[in-house]
């Protein structure tokens, strides 16, 4: 036996839905539709839970500064302490790596032509444990282990939506001959269109994002050669975090001759804070052999 | 050859691309520096000492001193690392973000609330042209 990916997962991973959850705001009235639209995926991974999730985030000048700016680095360590982003870190457990995964990941992946940047010690800021809130909400530890993805999407050029679908391909391959019988699922995190930045700020593009949500379901080849600055123009400054959704969905395994991905949860929402949200959830299809 | 850089006629926006990051290295570090709780407190203390520690130009200097994002983005700021300047005058992520556009922090969250910034005219900066 070996890994497989059993899904796909999308989502953003706005700051302050994790404030809202760490001093128990989910009820109030801003939040509470939110939280209760995201409940369907929480009932989901409950009923099929991961051993290990590869969490592709992007690092926000937490772990990085602008020292050193890897295009593609992957966590190597046994663990992840979430990071203070100058509020206190948050109160969330810390996170369980899985070294071994991850060093398989690294000699399949890099001799396949993607030159990933290998990471020993790091913290995790909210890119990372968001996503993890969103999805298990408050538990004392996380249920399953984490290899962790950081993409730069801080500092252009990016990686494009070929490289990174490209790169999701790569990753089916390496799960799939890491010969332990595990449970895999990849999440893509970021977006959806939100703008932090100048006179321009606040800007969302719901159209955009919906038709992103569609595309990715229904059409990645094509959404993959769609170019930076169009996400920049139509989903604000920051929306170019959605590349990285395009990392998760190449991992799946109709772009590999599988069958099409269940739709599972699908969830729009604005705002959080100055974002706004997305949630996918894809299964996996069967194959048609 | 110069690189093509389509992103520039994008409105109230400034993109932080490699040159930017170039302008703003010190900037930016100096802004990753207040993650450290000591570091706030003596940048607290007295600004303008703390800021000399770092090879800025004098124009990044007082953008800081004014809390001028805008003009720190021009200077070559990128906003993840500017925010940990607002972070440390104790402001939210929309009190940040609204001091960079025409609204205050109440009106920049009632237009979230109401869908956000639409889209249409904010495309191109000759859709910009005839603002005030």
């Amino acid at each position: 036996m070996s890994a497989r990916i059993a899904a796909a997962l999308f989502m953003s991973h706005v700051p302050a839905i994790g404030v809202a959850s760490d001093l128990g705001k989910t009820e109030e009235p801003y939040w509470k539709p939110l939280f209760d639209g995201m409940q369907p995926a929480r009932d989901w991974i409950a009923a099929n839970p991961p051993d290990v999730v590869i969490l592709v985030y992007n690092d926000h000048g937490n772990a990085f500064s602008l020292q050193m700016i890897p295009t593609f680095a992957l966590g190597m360590a046994p663990f992840y302490e979430p990071a203070d982003e100058g509020w206190g870190p948050r109160p969330v457990p810390t996170v369980e790596g899985h070294p071994a995964l991850s060093a398989h990941i690294a000699q399949s992946v890099i001799p396949a032509g993607f030159d990933l940047t290998l990471v020993n010690e790091m913290t995790v800021d909210h890119g990372l444990t968001v996503p993890l809130t969103m999805m298990f909400d408050k538990p004392d530890a996380w249920p399953c282990k984490v290899v962790p993805l950081a993409v730069n999407v801080v500092q252009h050029p990016t990686p494009s939506g070929r490289r990174c679908l490209e790169l999701g391909k790569a990753l089916r391959t390496a799960v799939e001959t890491f010969d332990d019988d595990i449970i895999v699922q990849i999440w893509g995190t970021g977006g959806m269109s939100h703008q932090l930045q100048g006179a321009r700020a606040g800007l969302i593009n719901a159209e955009f994002d919906n038709r992103f949500m569609d595309d990715m379901i229904n059409d990645p080849e094509v959404l993959a050669e769609v170019p930076p600055v169009e996400y920049l123009r139509e989903a604000g400054s920051e929306g170019i975090e959605l590349v990285m959704w395009l990392i998760a969905r190449g991992s799946m395994s109709d772009l590999a001759g599988g069958g099409s991905p269940g739709e599972v949860h699908r969830l729009y929402h604005v705002p959080a804070s100055n974002t706004a949200v997305g949630q996918l959830v894809l299964e996996n299809g069967t194959v048609t052999a | 050859m110069a690189i093509e850089k389509p992103y520039l006629d994008i409105p109230g926006t400034i993109v932080f691309d490699a040159d930017q990051a170039r302008l703003g290295y010190h900037l930016n570090q100096f802004a990753m520096s207040l993650m450290n709780a000591d570091n706030r407190k003596r940048f607290k203390a007295d600004e303008d000492a703390y800021l000399d520690e770092w090879g800025m130009t004098h124009e990044q200097k007082q953008a800081v001193v004014d809390r001028d994002f805008n003009r720190l983005l021009a200077l070559g700021g990128n906003i993840y690392f500017l925010a940990k300047i607002g972070a440390t005058d104790g402001l939210s992520y929309v009190q940040i973000v609204s001091s960079m556009t025409e609204n205050d922090a109440d009106q920049h969250a009632a237009m979230m609330i109401a869908g956000g910034r639409s889209v249409d005219g904010n495309r191109y900066l000759h859709e910009w042209e005839d603002r005030p």
